[in-house]
């Protein structure tokens, strides 16, 4: 059973803010999501390993090549906030 | 002797391994080649978490992964898969590591160092394959920093974060631990130690089997036997005055030598690990048995081979492969024919004792010359070449010049500011032994010439004897032997 205070506990932890409208209907929500894993549960699995990915694919790498990177204009186009080509974002704690 | 551990200091590490013998990072193609480089140019959508960004995993992460996990005599797992590790903080654009949780690579391995009380091993509980966030620069110190610039040309550098057991029982044991673990990865050449950044370690410490308190973020061996030996002061003062230890994350200030509590944070740690649906998981297992035939020779099985092969001594052989180069360097000297043992002598006992005098670490061996680095600035050191250390070996050994002599051949081409070789050395300083007559006059001189010394000495006072000797090194400019002089002086002198 997901409480008012997990969905402030998961707001806080995605750092979005949540009205207390809002609260009420993702409570609401993540307990019927919730309630359809409950489902699952009844599911006879003892036979059944575990599936890792949802594709069955395994073993997927790229040869250790260097490739060229984006120059510095590029990386810093889309902030105003830079300094020394570096990204500045105000101190933390 | 057994080790009585008092305290019941129990110790365990966290150490992040930055493969940069690698060409590219992790999951992308930039090059892992960025620590001189001006800030964010080695960096793509992948490392910097644009969206719509796909990772793909770089196949050597996982054979050095394995490599080490065999080093470490681990477990290699069957199967093994990434997970992303959520939170929030500046240096990771995406908001969340890709690390490994529930299936880490390597389980189960061990490590056997030099304890308090002769051989002991060190469990490794885990390594795993991560990677490392961008660097945070303050602008201005930490407490009045104005913001903060962010370079993420480090974002997204393969790590191996190893994990061992708490079996490590002082501060001094977590140093050998260190410097052995590190010394086993130079000779896997997964990484190099020198760069900035390469090896950082979290420390865990508890006494008298009570809470154990976290250290973060040391960044070199000495640090972390510091860190600890303040630590575990710090927790027997808390106890002896009546306090309790409580479970908490500090800092290392190296600069202090103290560890200061960092602000605990109203919430706990919640990660929300779960896999990355990126990445597919991955069956490795079967490249074992290749990777194993490729792994070298490491530092145990060297210095048994160094015992038997040169018959050298345990002491030795234990200094000269603490470092794969100098491992390399002496067995260059050997091979030229020059006699082992006192190859062992000159280069374990007189160079490696010149160098950590002088605070140089031995950096690089191209085959024919060791380079070195001070380990304080990192700044170039002068190198030593393995054809000089033969010639001075054989300088001294045919008896051409004296064991000072050949110290000071050492020192002269360490702090020397051009490339000379030992013979320019000893003739420009003149320090080839003194012929016999030589030393024979010397020695009628000193007697003749001191009279108040010569009767002091025959009356029983044998610091006379010294000015004596002192005077027959001065006149043959010190390349008499100081032995030979005194038994020649006492030889005239009582007959
Ligand atoms: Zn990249």
């Amino acid at each position: 059973m997901i409480t008012k205070e997990d969905v402030e506990h998961i707001g806080w932890l995605a750092r979005i803010e949540i009205s207390e409208q809002e609260k009420a209907e993702y409570m609401e929500k993540l307990n019927s999501v919730l309630d359809y894993f409950g489902q699952l549960d009844e599911v006879a699995t003892e036979d059944v390993s575990p599936t890792y990915h949802v594709i069955d694919l395994h073993n997927v790498f790229r040869e250790d090549v260097a490739a060229e990177s984006l120059p510095q204009e590029k990386v810093l186009a889309n902030t105003e906030n830079k300094q020394e080509g570096a990204f500045k974002v105000p101190r933390i704690g | 002797m057994v080790y009585e551990n008092p305290d019941g200091v129990m110790i365990g590490l966290e150490i992040h391994v930055q493969l940069n013998k690698l060409k590219s990072k992790m999951f992308c193609g930039c090059s892992t080649d960025y620590h001189d480089a001006e800030p964010n140019t080695h960096t793509c959508p992948v490392c910097l978490g644009l969206p719509g960004a796909l990772p793909v995993l770089n196949r050597e992460v996982v054979k050095a992964a394995i490599k080490v996990g065999l080093a470490l005599e681990g477990e290699i797992a069957e199967e093994t898969q990434f997970h992303r590790k959520n939170y929030f903080y500046p240096d990771l654009p995406r908001g969340f590591q890709t690390t490994q949780y529930d299936y880490p690579i390597v389980s189960k391995g061990k490590v056997v160092i030099e304890g308090e009380d002769g051989e002991h091993e060190v469990g490794i509980w885990r390594a795993h394959m991560e990677d490392d966030p961008g660097k945070l620069v303050h602008i201005g110190s930490i407490e009045k920093s104005k913001g903060v610039l962010i370079d993420y040309n480090r974002s997204g550098m393969p790590l191996i974060e190893t994990v061992t057991a708490p079996d490590m029982r002082s501060p001094k044991e977590a140093r050998r631990f260190l410097d052995k673990f590190r010394n086993i990865l130079e000779y896997l050449d997964v990484f190099d130690g020198n760069l900035e950044g390469a090896m950082r370690m979290d420390a865990n410490v508890s006494v008298y089997g009570g809470t154990r308190v976290e250290v973060k973020n040391i960044s070199s061996h000495k640090g972390v036997e510091k860190a600890l030996l303040y630590e575990i002061m710090r927790q027997k003062n808390v106890i002896r005055r009546g306090g309790e230890i409580t479970q908490e994350t500090r800092h290392f200030d190296e600069a202090r030598g103290v560890t200061i509590g960092m602000r605990t944070k109203e919430e706990a740690e919640d990660y929300r690990y779960f896999r990355e649906p990126d990445l597919m998981p991955m069956k490795v297992s079967d490249w074992t048995p290749k990777i194993k035939e490729t792994l070298p020779e490491l530092p145990d099985a060297k210095r048994a081979r160094f015992i038997e092969q040169y018959g050298i001594a345990d002491m030795h052989a234990k200094a000269l492969t603490s470092k794969i180069m100098l491992a390399d360097f002496y067995e260059g000297v050997c091979k030229k024919g020059t006699d082992p043992k006192q190859a062992a002598t000159w280069i374990a006992d007189v160079l490696l004792g010149e160098l950590n005098y002088r605070d140089l670490v031995i950096s690089s061996y191209d085959g024919s010359t060791i380079g070195c680095i001070n380990d304080k600035d990192h700044s170039i050191a002068n190198s030593t070449r393995v054809a000089d250390m033969v010639d001075l070996v054989a300088l001294f050994t045919d008896g051409k010049i004296s064991d000072r002599a050949a110290v000071e051949v050492i020192r002269t081409i360490l702090d020397g500011e051009e490339e000379k070789t030992p013979l320019q050395v000893i003739e420009e300083k003149g320090l080839f032994k003194a012929e016999d007559d030589l030393v024979t006059k010397a020695v009628a001189e000193a007697i003749t010439e001191n009279e108040a010394a010569v009767q002091d000495y025959l009356g029983g006072a044998e610091k006379s004897l010294n000015f004596l000797v002192g005077q027959v090194m001065k006149k043959t400019k010190g390349t008499a032997d100081a032995k030979t002089a005194r038994e020649m002086l006492v030889k005239e002198l009582k007959g």
